[in-house]
C-alpha cells in the first residue's frame, strides 16, 4: 500500500540481463504518451525517444562478445544530496520543470517552457528532448492519441514523466472509492507493463512492501565516499548511471556481469577493482 | 545633402558614397533578417542544432559579443569612478559598441528561444536558482543602462543639441553619468557572471562543473574578469578599424597605449588565474568524477589540446605579455597583434564554454557528437556584426563620437 501521507519516492529497478531489446517499451512509451515522430526518423539526434534502448557491448571480438541493452528513461534525478535541486530544475530559468517532493518525480509545464534548452544541456543523460517541428501524425491516427497526455507545441522541452497522469488517474481512482491509498499495481508505468521479459519494476522506492524497494535496497544515509551521493542501493549487482556525479537518478540497473555494471559510470585506471564492492552501508540495514 | 547633420568642422565622405556602403551592409542584414524570419515563422528545425546541441553557434555568439562588450562597463567604470581622465577619449566609442553588442545579444536570444512569444517567462516565472535567470535580469537591466549613456551622445548631434531641452538634457545626463557607470559595472558583474555560471553550475558535464565560492563556481569569476581583460581590446580593435577604413587618427596614443595597457594586465592577471583554474580541474575536479583530461581532448575529430594551448598560451598568455611590455605595447603592430589574439582568445574561451560541452560524452557508453551549423545559423550570427557596422557608420558620420577628431585632423597649414 502506498501511504498518501508520507512523501513517495516513485523509481524503477531494470534487470539487464533480462532485456532482450525488443523496443515495447520503447513502443509503449509513445504511444502512452502521444510522442511524436518524424517522416524520416534516421537522424537520431533529433528524435524524440522519452524511452531510449541502448546497446552496449563488453568490445571483445568473436567469440567473447556480449550485448546489453539499456533501457533509458528520464532518471527523476534527485540531485546532490537528493535534496531536489536536479541537473535540470535548478537550471530551469522559468520554473517549468518542477521536482516534486511528494513523488520525486521530475515534471516538465510544457505550457511554461519557453525552449531555451539549457535544461536539455545540463542533462548527462541525454533525457530532454526539444520539439524541433510541430507534431505531425499521418491523417486518422489522431483518433489514437490519448486523451489523458496533452501533445505538445513546437519549441518545448519534453521528458518522460513516469506517466505521471497514470498516477493522477490511480488517485482519483482512489478518492473516487473513499480509500486514502493506492495500490502498487495501480500506479505503473507504460513501459513497465509493456516490457515482455518483467525487466522493468516500478513502484515507490521509500516503502518496503514494494517490490523495487525489495530489490534495490536503497540506503537513504549519504554514501561516505561521496557525501553528495544518496539512495544507493545496497544490492552489489544494482547501479545507478554516472552515480559519482550525485544526480542521484531514481532509475536502478541490475546485472550480474560486471562489465555492464562498470560501464554505467566513469572510472579511472585501477579506480573500479577498488570501488566495484562498494554499495549502500551496511551498518543501516 | 546631408551636411548640416555632420559635426561642425568635420570631414566625411560624400553622401552617395555613403549611402552605398550602407547599401552593401544593409544587403548581409537583410540577409539574417531573412533567416531570423524563417526561424520565428518555421521553428528551430530550421537550424543544425539537435538534443545533443540544445546550445550551439547562437549562444556561442552571444556569449561572444556579450564578452567582447565587456569594454563598455569596464571602461565606463575606470572614467567615471576611478576618474581615469584620459578615457574620456573613447568612452563615447566604448559604449556605443557595448550598446551594438548587448543589443545583438537580446535579439540573439529572441531568435534562439522555441518559443519567441513566451520570452517574458523569464521574468514572470522566475526561478531564483537559475543562472540564466539572472542572465536575463542583468542583462536587460544593463541595456537600459547603455541606452542612457548611450542618449547623451545621440542629443549632442549638431540639429539635436540646437534643441535648448535636447542640449541640457545631454549636459545633465553627463553630470550624472557616474551613477549609471557604477550601476552599469555592477549589473556587468553579475550578468558576465552568470554567463559564466550558466556553464559552471552544470554538476551533470564534468567538462563545465567548477567549484566556487557559495553559489557562484569560479568560472563566474572568470568569465566577468575575463570580459573586462578583453572587452578593452575588442574596443582598440573596433578604434583601428574605423582608424583605418575613416583614412583617420581618431584617438590620441597616449590614450590607446593606456587602454592597452590596463587590458593587458588584466588579461595577464586572468590568464594566471584560468591556468589555476585548469589546474585544480585536471587533477581535483575531474578525477573525483572518475575523468581523465584526455577523455576532453581526444578520440574526436576536432577538439584536441591544440584548443586548449591556442585559448591560453597563444591567446592569452602571449597578448598580455605584449600589452604590458611597453616596447610592444607602443608598437602598433604589435599591439594590433595582441588585440586581435585577445579578441579571438576570448571568444574561443566562449566557444569551448558552449559547444566543446556540449559535444563531450558523458556516459562511458555514448559517443562525440560534432555539430555544423546551418546557414540560417550562420546569417543570423552574422547580423550582429553588419548591424554594429551600420550603426558605427551612423554614430561616427552623425555624432561627436570622438572628441579628439578635430584636433588630431586639422589640415596641415592649420597645425
Amino acid at each position: 500500500m502506498i501511504h498518501d501521507k508520507k512523501a513517495h519516492k516513485f523509481g524503477m529497478v531494470i534487470d539487464l540481463d533480462k532485456c532482450t531489446g525488443c523496443g515495447s517499451c520503447m513502443v509503449s512509451c509513445m504511444s502512452e504518451n502521444n510522442v511524436p515522430f518524424k517522416e524520416d526518423e534516421s537522424r537520431k539526434k533529433d528524435s524524440i525517444t522519452w524511452m531510449r534502448v541502448y546497446k552496449l557491448t563488453n568490445g571483445k571480438s568473436f567469440p567473447d562478445t556480449e550485448v546489453v541493452y539499456m533501457p533509458r528513461p528520464c532518471q527523476h534525478c534527485g540531485g546532490k544530496g537528493d535534496h531536489g535541486h536536479s541537473p535540470c530544475v535548478s537550471v530551469c530559468p522559468a520554473t517549468a520543470t518542477e521536482y516534486g517532493h511528494d513523488t520525486g518525480i521530475v515534471s516538465q509545464i510544457y505550457t511554461r517552457c519557453f525552449g531555451c534548452r539549457y535544461c536539455m544541456g545540463a542533462c548527462p543523460y541525454h533525457a530532454r528532448y526539444f520539439n524541433w517541428w510541430d507534431p505531425e501524425w499521418p491523417e486518422g491516427m489522431e483518433n489514437y492519441l490519448s486523451p489523458n497526455v496533452s501533445p505538445r507545441m513546437r519549441g518545448v522541452v519534453e521528458k518522460c514523466s513516469f506517466c505521471y497522469h497514470r498516477y493522477q488517474a490511480a488517485k482519483d481512482k482512489a478518492y473516487y472509492e473513499e480509500r486514502e491509498t493506492i495500490e502498487e499495481n495501480e500506479y505503473q508505468t507504460a513501459c513497465a507493463t509493456a516490457c515482455p521479459a518483467g525487466a522493468i519494476t516500478f513502484g515507490d522506492l521509500n516503502n518496503p512492501s514494494h517490490k523495487v524497494h525489495q530489490i534495490v535496497k536503497p540506503d537513504p544515509h549519504p554514501d561516505p565516499m561521496n557525501k553528495d551521493v544518496v539512495g544507493k542501493s545496497r544490492n552489489p549487482k544494482i547501479f545507478r548511471l554516472l552515480e559519482r556525479l550525485g544526480t542521484n537518478p531514481k532509475v536502478y540497473y541490475l546485472s550480474e556481469r560486471e562489465w555492464v555494471r562498470k560501464a554505467g559510470d566513469n572510472y579511472l585506471d585501477g579506480e573500479w577493482d577498488k570501488v566495484k564492492n562498494h554499495h549502500g552501508s551496511s551498518s543501516h540495514e | 545633402m546631408d551636411s548640416a547633420l555632420i559635426p561642425e568642422g568635420a570631414k566625411r565622405c560624400s553622401f552617395p558614397k555613403f549611402t552605398i556602403g550602407i547599401a552593401i551592409v544593409g544587403a548581409v542584414v537583410l540577409w539574417g533578417v531573412y533567416a531570423m524570419f524563417l526561424c520565428w515563422f518555421k521553428g528551430l528545425n530550421q537550424t543544425n542544432m539537435n538534443d545533443y546541441y540544445g546550445f550551439a553557434l547562437w549562444i556561442w555568439a552571444d556569449l561572444a559579443v556579450i564578452a567582447v562588450g565587456g569594454g563598455a562597463f569596464f571602461t565606463g567604470l575606470l572614467r567615471y569612478i576611478f576618474n581615469v581622465d584620459e578615457l574620456k577619449n573613447i568612452i563615447n566609442f566604448a559604449v556605443i559598441i557595448g550598446f551594438i553588442c548587448y543589443s545583438s545579444a537580446l535579439l540573439i536570444l529572441a531568435i534562439d528561444i522555441g518559443q519567441p512569444l513566451r520570452g517574458w517567462f523569464i521574468f514572470w516565472h522566475a526561478n531564483v536558482h537559475s543562472m540564466l535567470t539572472e542572465v536575463a535580469f542583468c542583462l536587460s537591466c544593463y541595456f537600459a543602462v547603455l541606452t542612457i549613456e548611450f542618449i547623451p551622445n545621440i542629443l549632442e548631434n549638431r540639429q539635436a543639441n540646437k534643441v535648448p531641452f535636447f542640449h541640457h538634457l545631454a549636459h545633465n545626463m553627463h553630470g550624472v553619468m557616474a551613477v549609471f557607470a557604477a550601476t552599469g559595472a555592477f549589473l556587468s558583474f553579475f550578468h558576465q557572471g552568470s554567463l559564466g555560471g550558466v556553464a559552471g553550475v552544470m554538476f551533470g558535464r564534468p567538462f563545465a562543473v567548477r567549484e566556487g565560492l557559495l553559489i557562484w563556481p569560479w568560472t563566474f569569476f572568470l568569465f566577468t574578469w575575463s570580459a573586462a581583460a578583453f572587452g578593452p581590446s575588442f574596443t582598440l580593435l573596433v578604434t583601428r578599424i574605423t582608424e583605418a577604413v575613416t583614412g583617420k587618427k581618431l584617438v590620441k596614443d597616449n590614450v590607446i597605449h593606456l587602454l592597452a595597457k590596463i587590458s593587458g594586465w588584466m588579461i595577464t592577471t586572468y590568464i594566471i588565474a584560468k591556468i589555476i583554474d585548469t589546474i585544480y580541474w585536471t587533477y581535483v575536479t575531474i578525477p573525483s568524477l572518475g575523468f581523465k583530461i584526455s577523455h576532453f581532448y581526444t578520440n574526436n575529430s576536432f577538439y584536441g589540446y591544440w584548443i586548449l594551448i591556442t585559448e591560453i598560451i597563444v591567446c592569452g598568455l602571449v597578448p598580455g605579455l605584449l600589452l604590458i611590455n611597453k616596447s610592444t605595447r607602443e608598437n602598433p603592430n604589435t599591439r594590433l597583434l595582441a588585440i586581435v589574439l585577445g579578441v579571438i582568445g576570448v571568444c574561443l574561451n566562449r566557444w569551448v564554454m558552449v559547444l566543446q560541452i556540449m559535444a563531450v560524452p558523458v556516459m562511458s557508453f555514448d559517443t562525440w557528437a560534432l555539430y555544423i551549423p546551418s546557414w540560417q545559423e550562420m546569417a543570423t550570427s552574422i547580423l550582429p556584426i553588419a548591424y554594429g557596422v551600420i550603426l558605427i557608420s551612423l554614430a561616427y558620420r552623425y555624432l561627436p563620437v570622438f572628441p579628439q577628431e578635430l584636433e588630431l585632423n586639422q589640415p596641415k597649414a592649420d597645425q
